[in-house]
């Protein structure tokens, strides 16, 4: 099993590791949004098989990213179409900063979220 | 080579750099050439900055030189280095730790804000507005706040103010003490006008008002005015006009006076410099916009490399345009000096804000100004530029020869004709940079630098480019139907019938040379309407209105809108409506402007919900469909009324409901020539005659372009209109780009191929068209009723809440 490394080095809390759902709970080329533990993240199944997350507020103007649409394995923000990558978070506009992204594990038909220490 | 002459230029400005691009051009061995900038970049365009401040470009964007131009070219910039002492005897310019001698100097070091005496401008909060230092200032410090003043209304001043808005600021005020604004270039009428412009667009202006203090104790809190009153600001802006940086040449004993007095060939009081730009007075003139600049630099290239020696300036004529979107404005020449013997042409219509205003001085156009409608702008800058005698009938200084002419004039104009001002590009060098293959305004732009600067005679590059390169090479990107995939219209509806392609990821693996969500949507619209029932719809190709079927605001949440055909509605409806906004705690219930109600701010869980409760057809405001027919009340109560346009409106509302186009499609039915529908600015116009007659039109638009509609023909029953109408939709869906908007496409084809195809069936496909309209009516499932039953997981859902396991 996988965790991620803490982020804040200095505090002793663990990851967390959730069950989110089934695989087919996720709509193919498309994006859910989910809320675990107060967050709310954008879980996304590409049409080429691969699931990723990233938080669900656009850094821009908080659009619903999960609302999104997909291209490739970017999701492009419903509001004003600026471009997330999903395992980096990067955006395609300058000055816009990355969105937080979170590891997503499918293992059979069930498809678990880590989310950092808070 | 030890030969070569020195050349030093202190200033990397618009000026400064621009002299030596041009000297370069000319002869690029004479030189050894070393620059100074005060600012740590390479050259960026000024006039760009209101685009930086008001976010709509990048700074990156606005670079007209990087550094690595410098070291291409052999210049030797310090870029970050002031200089602060010149030499003239030994011939040497001194800047932090650098000496620098030379054998040419030009001084091209522009101007510095002028700041009034006033307390409180060393205050945190108070900017300038020069630099891009300034911009990045300007707009970090605007984070969160909400009192913005902008002091002086000059077009600097206006452009910044316009720019803060789009910070998100709850209020900007502008402050003049004129008694109106850009009262450089505008007489008291027009500054009126433009003051009634400003605040529509929800700026505030203070006229007559001066500055006597700006408030606060570390961080501006407000500024208060000479009559004692005061307003509350969290930013300052000053834009009170600009002094010449004369001080290093005053130092030295140049001669100096408003600014450093130069000669008809750029030369100060030394002939061993020179001086352009902004920091120059030349035959008693100061210059502050780029245009004589650009003529300053070019004379001095030639004296300097020898190419001319002889050159002369004699000066510029001035002429601006302001730049922020939603003013349209243009000024040439100085409105103010008024002769006796001078002739004032003017003519204003106060209802749509517009003021134009001519002074013509022995028989010649000396200035003028356009407010509100640049119609005739060109051909007054022609009059104006040229010294050209104004028409016999002044009248037609504003009327005949205006925009008319315009489209038919551009091909007709002499190679030597100035299409771009602000960089003094002619129409001969942007079709030479055309046939070199430079087909896309970016690429003219990059060759010849047209439309670089205020970006105004973009609209002229364009109508070149399609003039010339119609006969050599277009880009063939912009006949494409969707950027992704490299065909036009015709060849991929070919493509996708012959290999039977029924779903856009089809599409893209079979012809695509990528994927991006607008081509997704664009390719989705298409293969619908090619397939209608076979067509496999696969939700990841639309956007997130059309699969939940509603239109997604600023927050995340939709709006539901009941459909009410031909914006007629029922008592009873009406009080379902209200119990259905209550049940849900609607924030807003809206009239819109096509006659329907809006239920916005719904959450995506209550969607359907509210429909199933509503029981009502919804109305699409979203997806690119048929949207609404507006209709007036017409023959049944108005006392105008010569038929019924409520009745037809609701027939082509019913029969065209859910039909999707490569763009929205508005209709409007009026029930006489009054018009009350303005049905001569929709996609498809239907008027009542007095003969009891329905005239269609097509073509029009009342959004972010506003045309009138192209009178198609007249029919004489409601049933002979829906045919048309019809017809015309399903040869604007077959025909028009994706996103194209009929007030494109009906000019694009042409109103009289439209008449021959629509009317008289020039091209036999009249029993196609009707057989489309039945098969699409018939294809057409209400999306609304997949509220019962969703079509993928979480269609509906806001978010799932998942509980956290137990942490051991
Ligand atoms: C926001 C804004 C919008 C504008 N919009 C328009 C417009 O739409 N149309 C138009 O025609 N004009 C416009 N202008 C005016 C136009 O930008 C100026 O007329 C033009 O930039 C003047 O060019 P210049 O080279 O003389 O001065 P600048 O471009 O100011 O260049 C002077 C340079 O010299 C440097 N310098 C000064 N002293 C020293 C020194 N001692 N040592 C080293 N370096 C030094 C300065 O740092 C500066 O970089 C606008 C100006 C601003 C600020
Ligand atoms: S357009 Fe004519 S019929 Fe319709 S409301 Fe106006 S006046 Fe009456
Ligand atoms: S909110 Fe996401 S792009 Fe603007």
């Amino acid at each position: 099993m996988q965790t991620l490394a803490l982020k804040s080095p200095g505090r002793n809390a663990r990851a967390a590791r959730v069950r989110l759902c089934d695989l087919d709970e996720l709509p193919v080329g498309l994006g859910r949004a989910f809320v675990v533990a107060g967050r709310t993240v954008a879980v996304f199944r590409t049409r080429d098989g691969n699931v990723f997350a990233t938080a669900n507020a656009c850094p821009h103007k908080a659009g619903p990213l999960a609302d999104g649409m997909l291209v490739g394995h970017q999701v492009v923000c419903p509001m004003h179409a600026f471009r997330f990558t999903a395992d980096s978070g990067e955006c395609d506009q300058p000055n816009v900063c990355a969105v937080t992204t979170y590891l997503v594990e499918v293992e059979g038909t069930a498809v678990f979220l880590t989310l950092p220490a808070a | 080579m030890t030969t070569r002459q020195k050349l030093v230029v202190i200033g990397n400005g618009m000026a400064g750099a621009r002299l030596v691009e041009d000297v370069l051009a000319l002869d690029c061995d004479r030189f050894e050439v070393v620059m100074f900038g005060d600012e740590p970049y390479g050259n960026y365009n000024r006039i760009l900055l209101s685009n930086v401040l008001n976010g709509t470009q990048d700074p990156k964007e606005i670079f007209l030189n990087p550094l690595a131009w410098y070291e291409e070219n052999n210049v030797t910039l310090h870029a970050g280095k002031k200089v602060t002492r010149i030499d003239r005897e030994q011939r040497v310019v001194y800047a932090d730790g650098v000496e620098q001698p030379y054998d040419v100097l030009v001084l091209a070091t522009g101007s510095k804000p002028f700041v009034p005496p006033v307390p409180g401008t060393t205050l945190h909060g108070v900017f300038v507005f020069r630099t891009l230092d300034d911009c990045r200032n300007i707009a970090d410090y605007a984070k969160g706040k909400s009192n913005a003043v902008v002091i002086g209304g000059g077009l600097l001043g206006l452009e910044a103010a316009k720019g803060l808005m789009t910070h998100d600021l709850a209020s900007v005020t502008v402050v003049e003490m004129a008694p109106w604004l850009m009262s450089v270039q505008l007489d008291e009428a027009g500054g009126k006008v433009l003051g009634q412009t400003i605040e529509k667009l929800g700026l505030k202006a203070l006229t007559k008002t001066s500055t006597a203090e700006i408030q606060g104790h570390t961080h501006v809190t407000g500024v208060k005015f000479a009559d004692g009153s005061t307003v509350p600001a969290d930013i300052v802006v000053i834009s009170a006009g600009i002094r010449p940086n004369i001080d290093l040449a005053k130092e030295c004993g140049l001669a100096c006076e408003r600014a450093i007095v130069v000669d008809d060939q750029m030369r100060t009081s030394d002939g061993h410099v020179f001086g352009v730009g902004e920091c120059v007075q030349h035959r008693g003139m100061v210059y502050g916009l780029v245009a004589p600049l650009w003529e300053q630099t070019k004379v001095l290239a030639e004296v300097l490399t020898g190419t001319a020696p002889e050159k002369v300036y004699t000066g510029s004529k001035i002429a601006t345009k302001l730049k922020v979107m939603g003013v349209e404005l243009a000024s040439m020449g100085r409105i103010g000096d008024l002769k006796d013997t001078d002739e004032v042409v003017q003519y204003s219509e106060p209802a749509r804000q517009v003021y134009w205003k001519a002074i013509v001085r022995d028989g010649k156009l000396s200035a003028a100004c356009l407010l509100g409608d640049l119609g005739p702008a060109d051909n007054l800058m022609e009059l104006f530029k040229n010294d050209a005698p104004v028409p016999e009938r002044r009248l037609e200084i504003f009327f005949t020869a205006g925009s008319a002419k315009k489209d038919v004039s551009l091909a007709d104009l002499p190679d030597s004709h100035q299409i771009c001002d602000c960089n003094g590009v002619s129409k001969g060098t942007i079709c030479t940079a055309i046939k070199a293959g430079k087909c896309t305004v970016p690429s003219v732009g990059k060759a010849t630098r047209a439309g670089t600067g205020c970006g105004s005679c973009k609209g002229l590059v364009k109508g070149l480019i399609e003039a010339v390169a119609g006969a050599v090479k277009a880009d063939p990107s912009e006949g494409w139907y969707v950027p992704a995939v490299p065909m036009d219209k015709p060849t991929l509806v070919a493509e996708v019938r012959k290999r039977g392609l029924k779903s856009v990821s089809e599409v893209f693996r079979e012809l695509g040379t990528g994927v991006d969500e607008k081509s997704k949507m664009g390719l989705a619209s298409l293969l619908k309407s090619l397939w209608n029932d076979e067509y496999v719809d696969e939700r990841d190709a639309r956007y997130v209105n059309d699969r939940v079927h509603a239109n997604i605001q600023k927050d995340g949440t939709f709006s539901v809108i009941p459909r009410m055909y031909g914006g007629v509605t029922s008592a009873d409806d009406l009080i379902k409506i209200g119990v259905v906004a209550k049940k849900y705690d609607v924030p807003m219930v809206k009239v819109t402007g096509g006659q329907r109600i809006d239920l916005l701010g719904v959450k995506k869980d209550d969607l359907p919900k509210m429909w199933a409760d509503l029981g009502m057809p919804s109305g699409y405001a979203y997806t690119k469909a048929l949207r609404t027919v507006k209709t007036c009340v017409g023959s049944e109560f108005c006392r105008y009324g010569t038929n019924d346009s409520t009745a037809l409106g609701i027939a082509l509302e019913k029969r065209y409901q859910g039909f999707e186009f490569p763009a929205k499609v508005k209709l409007g039915v009026s029930g006489c020539p009054r018009n009350c529908a303005e049905a001569t600015v929709k996609d498809v116009g239907v008027i009542a005659t007095e003969g009891g007659e329905w005239e269609v039109s097509v073509g029009g638009a009342a959004g972010a372009s506003v045309r009138k509609t192209d009178v198609l023909c007249r029919v004489k029953t409601q049933a002979e209109a829906l045919t048309v109408i019809g017809r015309f939709l399903i040869y604007y869906r077959d025909n028009a780009k994706w996103l194209e908007r009929t007030y494109d496409f009906v000019p694009r084809v042409g109103l009289d191929t439209i008449k021959r195809v629509i009317l008289e069936n020039a091209t036999g496909l009249w029993e196609y068209f009707d057989r489309e309209v039945e098969a699409t009516i018939a294809a057409y499932r209400d999306p609304w009723l997949e509220r019962e039953r969703p079509v993928y997981a979480g269609q509906f859902e806001d978010a799932k809440t998942v509980a956290l396991p137990m942490l051991s």
